[in-house]
């Protein structure tokens, strides 16, 4: 209910005193009171701003925090206050919701972090009053498209990096797609685009008018008919390229069909087929008006070369995305046109030796004049004439300036998307770069630990107990729980010249000493890795299945459900044979008595090449395997292990 | 050919008064002529909303009313949340009081509310009638509460209520039933209500009851006067 619903219900509930005198029956007895304390002011402290209220405000909403019992679990008993340790900017806004009854939305902060707030304090983002909806939407969807074009950037930038094992017809596809991946189709590209102009340029040619060798035949003819069997070589030349191109495009597109209805492979068909009519037509006089017609489509080809330029694709786009604009203009530019046309027709029908014979004769001159153009070729002589035609080229100038801002607004816009794409593939690399390096980083500081802490085992004294103070209590913490996470799996954590090698001594059949230093099921785990065939793949979900039922049963998640859990793994693995073997290791593992702890870690810190990943309750139990990989594939923003984010308990 | 010439003329013509009127609005641009406009309904939408509604004090108010200074201190904050401007008009009212009743139409009991509330009958209630009317419900003695009830059903404040009076008021409370009830409702229920009504309130007969024959009738009804107690701890 609505904050003032509540103001008033007392007064709702006194004005039933008018229907005592008519119930038939007695009413029923009054609702027990509740202490009624009066009302309170109540402190909220947020990161040090302190905002007080009254009570009843709060309590307008039961069910957002702040109106609820929840935030009796910020309260702080020694100050008498609840303190809440985020946005006190944001919390403003919050409170006046409760205050006001509308929540306003802020214009100068970022609208996810308004979404955060709101989230914590258990607002659905539909409270967004009217006067702020429009402009929360908007911003809300502009980020939504650019994380989406974000993510979309992502995976195709996977592209280059394509799996070995793509058929003749996906690579030649990429080729075609995507010229600067390999020389060849580089190359490829710049031939097509070469030969597209050659021929668009002879075309141009072979209208100008030639003089012959011989100055006798004073007459001009045209280039085309005085050298024929050039020109006619290289258009077949080129046709024979475009159709060559065109067929293997055909070949290795994915999807034929739609391959077929694109706008790229009409403009291609159209580009060759009038050569191909024209040597199939006969050479009578009567169909030689239609082949002068055909060759008019040879100019197409020009619109080929709208694979090369990213520019044009751009205005091709805006012009599409305009087109309702572009609908409005036509439309009333074709009324103006016809009103104005019947006026000077009526006006100019008069005078002698007029031009203007015919409304549609007409039009030509409103055309003329509407767009200021002016040819002078029709020109009103009678006084309304000249009245109406210059109140027609005034009204000319403001149809046609309407729609084009719209229009010219669209093409930034798009165009500025592309210039930010292009951008973002360019930091791309970097940001890859950057990432590997931060994994690289924590995988050595883990494996560091590991040798102090098994120097430290070994009964190493009081020196290595040095460099191990050295690191946070934060660090010591993680690194202890990626260790309980071993002794957990019974694997280790390694980098990768080690994997490798071990892959290479395992392929060949002989054992790690690593792997049975860490289990104590020797057995359990060498016929795990000698029964796992060496690929890759298949080794990286048995870890992701062992770990995620190993994170599953270390999470807080009820022991009940955990039950189920170890269950679940079994269909999860990707091979039958990791039932039994799982199940050994369930018995040996099952007396570890490890940290509980509830992780949100963004990015793997500790990412091996194999990547096994500790984190993520969002990906750990249930059918998390395909899910945590793919969390470790997407770089997310957040690198340094100091800013992952562990409450251990 | 004459036909041509009065067809150019009429043109002409035509063309001369467009010319006019474009002349006419250039002129309007500059402010050198103005036509004659409704400027003064401008002035009027002003007035309204710049009326602003203040309570005497709230000393005055505890002594008008049976209400604690905490009390009528918590009653003012809600009532100027909801309404900045002081008074409550019978839209706001209908509307605020429909909010409680979502299923039935609470419109015309609204107004009946509304009327009884608006003591001075100047078609806003202000805090001090909402308070003073709270205070007789809440605080006051049953024949306080009577009398109040009474004067919500005497429609045109006559003194008396007749059966068409009180036919209506019937109505507008089981209009606010909505149409889902079990038992489904029946056309005749008011009207039936409302003669066992009048047979229990109306001694003499005379088809309409008087202050003094309702609250004798009241007092004698065990039930009415035990539900009296319901609104003792509303606020």
């Amino acid at each position: 209910m609505a904050a003032g619903v509540a103001t008033w219900l007392p007064f709702a509930r006194a004005a039933a005193v008018g229907w005592l005198p008519l119930a038939q029956q007695p009413l029923p007895p009054a609702p027990g009171v509740k202490a009624s304390r009066g009302d309170e002011v109540l402190v909220v402290n947020v990161s040090g701003r302190r905002f007080e209220t009254w009570k009843n405000t709060l309590d307008r909403y039961p069910d957002t925090l702040l109106g609820s019992s929840e935030k009796e679990f910020f309260y702080d008993a020694d100050s008498g206050e609840y303190f809440f340790d985020r946005d006190p900017d944001m919390f403003r806004h919050v409170l006046n919701f409760y205050r006001t009854g509308r929540l306003h939305c802020p214009r100068q902060e970022c609208i996810q972090a308004f979404d955060e707030e709101l989230a914590f304090y258990g607002l659905v983002p539909e409270l967004v009053g009217d006067c702020c909806l429009e402009e929360y939407r908007d911003r809300k969807k502009e980020n939504a498209e650019r994380l989406a074009e974000d993510e979309e950037a992502e995976q195709a930038g996977d592209g280059p990096t394509l799996p070995a094992g793509s058929s003749l017809r996906q690579r030649l596809w990429r080729a075609f797609e995507n010229p600067h991946t390999s020389t060849a189709a580089l190359v490829f590209y710049y031939v097509t685009g070469f030969f597209i102009a050659v021929s668009v340029i002879a075309n141009v040619v072979e209208t100008i008018p030639c003089r012959g060798p011989t100055r006798q035949p004073p007459r001009e003819q045209p280039c085309g008919d005085r050298f024929p069997l050039a020109f006619f070589c290289m258009d077949t030349a080129c046709v024979l390229i475009f159709t060559g191109e065109y067929l293997l495009r055909l070949f290795a597109a994915p999807s034929r069909c739609r391959f077929l209805r694109s706008v790229m492979s009409l403009i291609d068909v159209v580009a060759i087929l009038p050569y191909y009519i024209g040597l199939f037509m006969p050479k009578n006089e009567d169909v030689s008006g239609a082949f002068v017609t055909l060759r008019v489509f040879r100019v197409f080809r020009i619109f080929k070369f709208s694979r090369h330029s990213q520019g044009l694709r751009i205005l091709g786009y805006t012009l599409k995305s305009c087109a309702s604009e572009l609908g409005f203009l036509l439309f009333s530019l074709t009324m103006a046109i016809i009103i104005f046309a019947t006026v000077m027709f009526y006006a100019e029908k008069g005078t002698n030796k007029t031009n203007f014979t015919s409304i549609p004769a007409a039009f030509w001159y409103t055309i003329v004049t509407m767009t200021t153009l002016g040819y002078g070729d029709m020109v009103p002589s009678t006084i309304a004439g000249k009245i109406f035609g210059s109140i027609c080229s005034l009204s000319g100038v403001l149809v046609i300036a309407l729609p084009v801002p719209v229009i010219v607004s669209n093409f930034s816009r798009i165009y500025h998307q592309n210039q930010r794409a292009d951008k973002r593939r360019a930091q791309q690399k970097v940001r890859l770069a950057r990432i590997r390096l931060a994994k690289s980083g924590t995988t050595n500081a883990f494996l560091q630990y590991k040798q102090n802490g098994s120097l430290e085992d070994s009964g190493g004294g009081e020196e290595q107990a040095l460099c191990v103070r050295n690191r946070s209590a934060f660090e010591q913490q993680h690194h202890h729980l990626l260790h309980c996470l071993e002794k957990t799996t019974c694997h280790e954590f390694t980098d990768e010249l080690t994997f490798s090698e071990a892959l290479g001594a395992v392929s060949l059949g002989s054992r790690t000493s690593r792997s049975t230093s860490v289990c104590s099921q020797p057995v359990g785990a060498g016929s795990l890795l000698s029964s796992c065939c060496p690929r890759r793949a298949k080794r990286r979900a048995i870890r992701l299945a062992n770990s995620t039922a190993s994170v599953s049963r270390g999470s807080m998640q009820e022991l009940d459900t955990l039950a189920g859990l170890r269950r679940s793994p079994a269909p999860q693995s990707r091979s039958s044979l990791n039932a039994k073997p799982h199940d050994s290791l369930d018995l040996t593992c099952d007396s570890r008595d490890f940290v509980a702890a509830i992780i949100s870690i963004p990015t793997p810190p500790a990412n091996t090449p194999d990547e096994s990943q500790p984190s993520s309750p969002g990906g750990g139990g249930g059918g998390g395997a395909s899910s945590t990989l793919r969390n470790s594939s997407l770089g997310t923003p957040c690198l340094l292990p100091e800013t992952v984010k562990i409450s251990s308990l | 050919m004459p036909q041509a010439t009065m067809n150019l003329e009429g043109l002409e013509m035509v063309a001369v008064l467009v010319v006019l009127a474009l002349f006419v609005k250039v002129l309007e641009q500059f402010g050198l002529f103005e036509p004659v406009s409704l400027e003064n309904s401008v002035e009027d939408e002003f007035e309204l909303s710049t009326v602003c509604h203040r309570p005497e004090g709230l000393e005055q108010l505890q002594e008008q009313t049976k209400f604690t200074r905490k009390e009528l201190q918590v009653l003012y904050r809600g009532f100027k949340n909801e309404c900045p401007s002081g008074i409550v008009n019978e839209e706001n009212f209908k509307q605020i009081y429909s909010q409680f009743f979502p299923q039935g139409d609470s419109s015309t009991y609204a107004t009946f509310l509304f009327n009884a509330f608006d003591t001075n009958h100047d078609g806003s209630v202000s805090f001090e009638d909402f308070v003073a009317g709270l205070s007789v419900i809440l605080r006051g003695t049953t024949d306080d509460r009577l009398n109040w009830a009474f004067n919500l059903y005497d429609l045109n404040k006559d003194g008396c209520i007749t059966k068409e009076e009180m036919l209506d008021i019937m109505k507008s409370i089981y209009d606010m039933m909505g149409k889902y009830t079990y038992p489904a409702l029946r056309e005749e229920a008011p009207r039936e209500h409302v003669e066992s009504f009048f047979q229990k309130m109306d001694r003499n007969k005379d088809g309409v009851v008087t202050i003094e024959e309702f609250i004798e009738s009241c007092q004698k009804d065990e039930n009415i006067m035990r539900s009296m107690q319901l609104f003792d701890n509303v606020i």
